[in-house]
């Protein structure tokens, strides 16, 4: 199959970026759409040009790394997958597809369709952990956990951090991933001591780095590939009530 | 800043207050519509210049009133800037969108929504309002009056009768009570996600009384101007 | 003859004594102590985490965008642990005694009893970080079978427990980087190591965002760097898995220890085409409740092989279940090695199947039949997705096809028991070194020596170290030693842009792997190892003179960062077939079609119960090989059977 690709070339943070088009010809059905991207980036390097910048790492739907907004969807058109998992038998023989950075003012443009996502590490690193430190732990056993927490808090965990939530939500908000660590993390008895304050913590920071407020359209749960539900965003509003209002916790 | 205002300013603060806010001013549409509702037993607008007496007159109501007041307007001040800082958070757009793939258009629209229901809102106050309560202050023409019984009320019944005569204004009411319905359908079960209800067993029910209500209760708004235009009421 | 260190005393009691007689770091002088850490895999973030909660001042760098990317993240399967929570027998020494039987006995005695030692640990504090393993109903942990073993020890977090344990992990780091004990760099790639006076001084690190070369500072510096499967271009690794870290310290000094022992995972999705740039793994879990089997007749394959007959349309006494004939009492469960070698006997006997006919099949109809397909869902069904997903068939219906593929190298750097490499002060964790495997690795093993490595061991045996570096203070990187080796990396960067050649750095990488796969791959021989050694040097010669790099070296380039990627696997891929050729006898994952005995791989135990580890002599000598004697003084060396 042959497609057209309209793709976004920008060199740097600084300069100003535009859309090029190239063709991608002979594309295989079974081909996954990063391994078309190779083959279009091969042929640029045989040209002498600069292949096309994308991150990308474990080619499996599981690192979180690869992005990209396709043809206006973040990870493209088929639900619950990375784009990575993405193969061209999504598309049609002869389409043109778009391709563009994940935009958000949280994540800012690095190069092509790189985008920086260390604000999300900044998130977790505000509060998005319990503090166990090494060698603390009592025997794994020793505090039973319902399978339906347990199992909630494991749905809640699958995020994979790629920040298609904030590349779908019409306000660039990131609530569903802080929601999925902050439930993750509060369904679980390990979790409990320090739930109100990260929550707070991590809202304060999640608001710090510039990300919107969620206005609950839930494009953010229909985009998610491992389909995060909203009902965390519930949870972490909750959450956040909880420890803002009713307890003593100071928020920061 | 003190705790609350850091509260308030954060995004899930602002948004509690955008819930808190819309789901007063729900309350406040169940009462409106009920009361307004009267002028269906069609008896010359008896039952409804009494109530609308009532309303007028009485203390707590009245103090509501300025509540209610203070509401809308927190209500549309968030939200616009909410949606000004929302915006903000993008700064560079997308060239190619497909939200109809993972959103509802009502969903992302409710700025828009919320500024059609503001310009509905400033005719619909001038109309009714401003004459009922400001009536003969600043040139302000006053209401006549009327009497039930041996009292002596204003006849807001017949302001409203010889309102919905036009049928530019009947139009303009309707699609401001089409905006509204729109502006509900998310709004409703929308708060109660923000104040952090949803729950496996109740939220499809939430869902489901959002949408009913949303119906039910702008097909009654929209039923009065259309009855009056038509005649239906006299 | 190499000192691996291990301390005198019975097996059981060596980690206990080592523990009681270590030498200690005083708090005061954990704060003037700086750590590098490269890599936040398992190993990496885990050591990070922990020793800046002990008070060290810790840097640590991935190339990834985010420490939590690291490619420990896609192990599906689980963990083991000696708990015995299932009351079926496991201890200690069973998993020890597993591991090392399972390694083929080329691993060291006690390494890997310290590994199964602290392996409750770990589920210990991953359960206390918020780990969500999977649970029973009635609250306690659950567990599942894994291949090479008869007891249920491996505890699992649906098909992601490898993420699991990383984001567990990871939180963990990112804790300390908010408390300031850690330092982040993320999107920087080491380059190289600076060694002064002898010892690991720090590190020359490119930052892939800016292309800027860093010098950084550290009384020890820390690979956590992963393994070198890429070498093979295809694997289940990730795109950015690559060897350089480990190769940059070979050619400072530090041995690689038996670098051809590579295990080959016996379910991956089989290659569907040339353009392909990765293989996917099927987890092992799948094993438990899938049947291994190909069509007994030839006939039978190809008809499928040519899509005139389906998968379903054999009859249950037309297929045979090899695994479980061959091996009737591990049966679909053998280790992977075995597996892997049995699906390519398959195969080779022109029995596989799907187009390519390098398959076979892995059905789930009896385990659905038996169990209900909500079952099946609940155990495996991402996994079901996920194949779904790849090769548009429906697995509840139609069997998965699977074939073995490149997943995991037991070898790597030589460390001695306190994992310090043979440059004093550097020292690797996880799969970046050696140790704890031997010739081969049993499922759920990796993520287990990876968070014993970070959690457990170096917070303790780093210590013998940096308790003799105190007063050593930090030295200044305009040390002529960190200049030098800035230069050189650069000039190697300049090197490679200037080449300006005809082919892209991808040409190379995919002819490598080739030459890896046919001739170092499931089954190696003399003759092709001695073949393979001279395509590989033509290849070094072609790749440095016909090379394209575009870009330039000051800006965000993945083609760059590529290149010199490509550049040491194929340096490393010389070695591996070295190490391959010079091991006359097969065990594990290295298997010599010389050496064999009714089909079986063939061990020698007399002449090679050794570890290689390889001494750097400069690119065009040959290294120089030094041994290490494995000692057994617990186990009696075996033939491995599992049938």
């Amino acid at each position: 199959m042959n497609v057209k690709l309209r793709i976004w070339r920008q060199r740097n943070a600084q300069e100003q970026g535009k859309f090029v088009d190239y063709a991608v010809n002979d594309a295989n059905p079974n081909m996954s759409f990063l391994e078309m991207i190779d083959v279009l980036n091969e042929s640029l390097v045989n040209k002498g040009e600069e292949p096309v910048a994308f991150d990308h790492d474990c080619r499996e739907g599981i690192c979180g790394m690869c992005s990209m907004y396709i043809n206006g969807r973040a990870h493209g058109p088929q639900k619950l997958s990375t784009t990575c998992q993405l193969y061209m038998r999504n598309f049609s023989d002869g389409e043109t597809i778009t391709i563009e950075p994940f935009r958000a003012k949280g994540f800012p443009v690095i190069r092509d369709l790189v985008v920086d996502r260390s604000a999300f590490d900044r998130i977790i690193a505000a509060g998005g952990f319990i503090s166990a430190s090494t060698g603390q732990a009592q025997d794994a056993n020793a505090i039973p956990i319902s399978k339906t927490n347990a199992d909630l808090a494991m749905d809640a965990a699958a995020c994979i951090g790629c920040g298609a939530c904030v590349a779908a939500c019409k306000n660039a908000s990131a609530m569903l991933f802080v929601s999925a660590k902050v439930s993750h993390l509060a369904l679980l008895p390990q979790g409990d001591p320090e739930r109100r304050k990260r929550a707070l913590a991590m809202v304060a920071q999640m608001d710090a780095e510039g990300f919107g407020s969620c206005t609950n359209t839930y494009a953010c749960e229909a985009e998610c590939p491992k389909g995060i539900s909203v009902a965390n965003i519930a949870r972490l509003n909750r959450e956040y009530l909880n420890a803002a209002i009713v307890s003593e916790e100071m928020p920061k | 800043m003190n705790w609350f205002s850091t509260f308030l300013t954060s995004s899930i603060g602002r948004k509690v207050v955008m819930a808190v806010t819309g789901l007063f001013l729900i309350s406040f549409l169940i009462v409106h519509c009920t009361i307004n509702a009267m002028i269906f037993f069609n008896d010359g607008g008896e039952s409804f210049n009494k109530a609308a007496h009532f309303m007028g007159t009485n203390v707590i109501i009245r103090t509501m009133e300025i509540v209610l007041f203070l509401g809308i307007i927190l209500h549309i001040v968030q939200g616009f800037m909410l949606s000004a800082k929302n915006r903000a958070a993008r700064p560079t757009g997308y060239a190619v969108t497909n939200p109809g793939a993972n959103s509802k258009w009502y969903s992302r629209s409710m700025t828009l929504l919320g500024t059609l229901i503001l310009l509905f809102l400033v005719m619909h106050i001038s109309h009714f309002w401003t004459h009922s309560r400001l009536g003969g202050i600043g040139g302000i023409s006053p209401l006549d009056e009327t009497m039930i019984g041996d009292k002596e009320v204003l006849n807001l019944y017949a302001l409203m009768i010889s309102t919905f005569q036009s049928p530019v204004v009947l139009i303009v009411y309707i699609l401001g009570v089409i905006s509204l319905c729109w502006h509900l359908v998310h709004g409703f079960q929308s708060a109660f996600q923000t104040l952090g209800v949803n729950h496996k067993k109740y939220t499809p029910a939430i869902k489901g009384i959002g949408i009913v209500f949303s119906i039910l209760i702008c097909a009654l708004f929209a039923a009065m101007p259309l009855s009056i235009y038509m005649g239906w009421i006299a | 003859m190499l000192d691996s260190k291990i301390p005198a005393g019975p097996l059981s009691e060596k980690w206990t004594t080592y523990k009681n007689t270590v030498k200690l770091v005083n708090p005061s002088n954990k704060r003037k102590l700086e750590i590098i850490i490269v890599g936040t895999g398992l190993a990496g973030a885990s050591a990070a985490a922990t020793l800046g909660e002990l008070g060290y001042k810790v840097k640590v760098f991935c190339f990834q965008d985010s420490p939590r990317r690291a490619h420990s993240i896609a192990a599906q399967g689980g963990i083991n642990a000696a708990k015995n929570y299932k009351n079926d027998g496991d201890s200690t020494y069973r998993l020890f005694y597993d591991t090392i039987k399972g390694g083929d006995f080329r691993a060291r005695e006690g390494n890997v009893y310290r590994l199964a030692e602290v392996s409750a640990n770990i589920i210990d504090q991953c359960v206390a970080q918020g780990v969500p393993f999977a649970r029973e109903y009635g609250g306690l942990l659950d567990n599942r079978s894994f291949g090479g073993a008869q007891v249920s020890r491996t505890f699992y977090a649906r098909g992601q427990t490898g993420q699991q344990l990383l984001i567990g992990a990871y939180q963990g780091l990112e804790r300390q980087v908010g408390l300031g004990n850690v330092q982040e760099f993320s999107r920087h790639e080491m380059l190289d190591i600076v060694t002064i006076d002898g010892k690991a001084r720090g590190i020359i690190a490119r930052n892939l965002v800016t292309g800027e070369l860093e010098r950084h500072f550290g009384h020890a510096v820390l690979l956590c760097t992963g393994g070198y499967g890429n070498v093979f271009y295809l694997s289940t690794n990730a795109m950015g898995s690559n060897v350089t870290a480990a190769w940059k310290a070979y050619k400072r000094g530090a041995f690689f220890g038996n670098p051809c022992y590579t295990q080959i995972h016996p379910t991956c999705i089989p290659v569907s085409g040339d353009y392909q740039s990765k293989l996917t793994l099927m987890s092992e879990s799948l094993r438990n409740d899938g049947r291994v089997w190909v069509p007994k007749s030839r006939e039978d394959a190809k008809a499928i092989r040519e899509g005139r007959k389906k998968p379903t349309d054999i009859a249950e006494e037309d297929r045979d279940y090899y695994l479980e004939r061959k091996y009737p009492s591990y049966g679909n469960l053998a280790p992977r090695d075995i597996s892997s070698r049995a699906a390519k006997e398959a195969c080779d006997d022109q029995r596989g199947v799907g187009e390519s006919g390098l398959a076979v099949y892995l059905d789930f109809s009896a385990a659905i039949n038996r169990l209900g397909k909500h079952v099946i869902e609940e155990r495996y069904g991402n996994l079901f997705d996920m194949y779904a997903h790849i090769t548009a068939e429906n697995p509840y219906e139609v069997p998965m096809r699977i074939y073995p593929a490149v997943h995991y190298t037991m070898g790597g750097l030589w460390v001695d028991y306190e994992l310090m490499t043979t440059v004093p002060g550097l020292y690797a964790l996880g799969e970046c070194n050696f140790s704890d495997h031997g010739a081969n690795r049993l499922g759920a093993s990796a993520l287990m020596q990876g968070l014993a490595d970070g959690y457990f061991v170096i917070p303790y045996t780093i210590g013998s170290y940096l308790a003799g570096e105190i007063f050593t203070k930090a030295i200044p990187t305009d040390h002529p030693a960190f200049e030098e080796t800035e230069k050189h990396v650069r000039e190697s960067l300049d090197k490679l842009l200037s080449i300006q050649g005809t082919k892209s750095v991808d040409h190379y990488h995919k002819e490598l792997g080739k030459i890896m796969w046919d001739y170092c791959g499931m089954a190696r021989t003399a003759e092709g190892l001695k073949q393979a050694r001279e395509m590989v040097k033509k290849l070094r010669a072609e790749f440095w003179q016909n090379v394209r790099v575009t870009g330039k070296a000051n800006e965000f380039n993945q083609d760059l960062e590529k290149a010199m990627r490509v550049a040491d696997f194929i340096e490393l891929g010389e070695l591996m077939i070295v190490d391959a050729y010079e091991r006359n006898e097969s065990c594990g994952g290295h298997f010599r079609t010389e050496f064999q005995e009714e089909g079986e791989a063939k061990r020698n135990d007399d002449e090679y119960a050794y570890v290689a580890a390889w001494e750097f002599r400069g690119v065009d000598n040959d290294p120089a090989m030094h041994k290490e004697e494995l000692k057994y003084e617990t186990v009696k060396l075996a033939t491995r059977s599992y049938k």
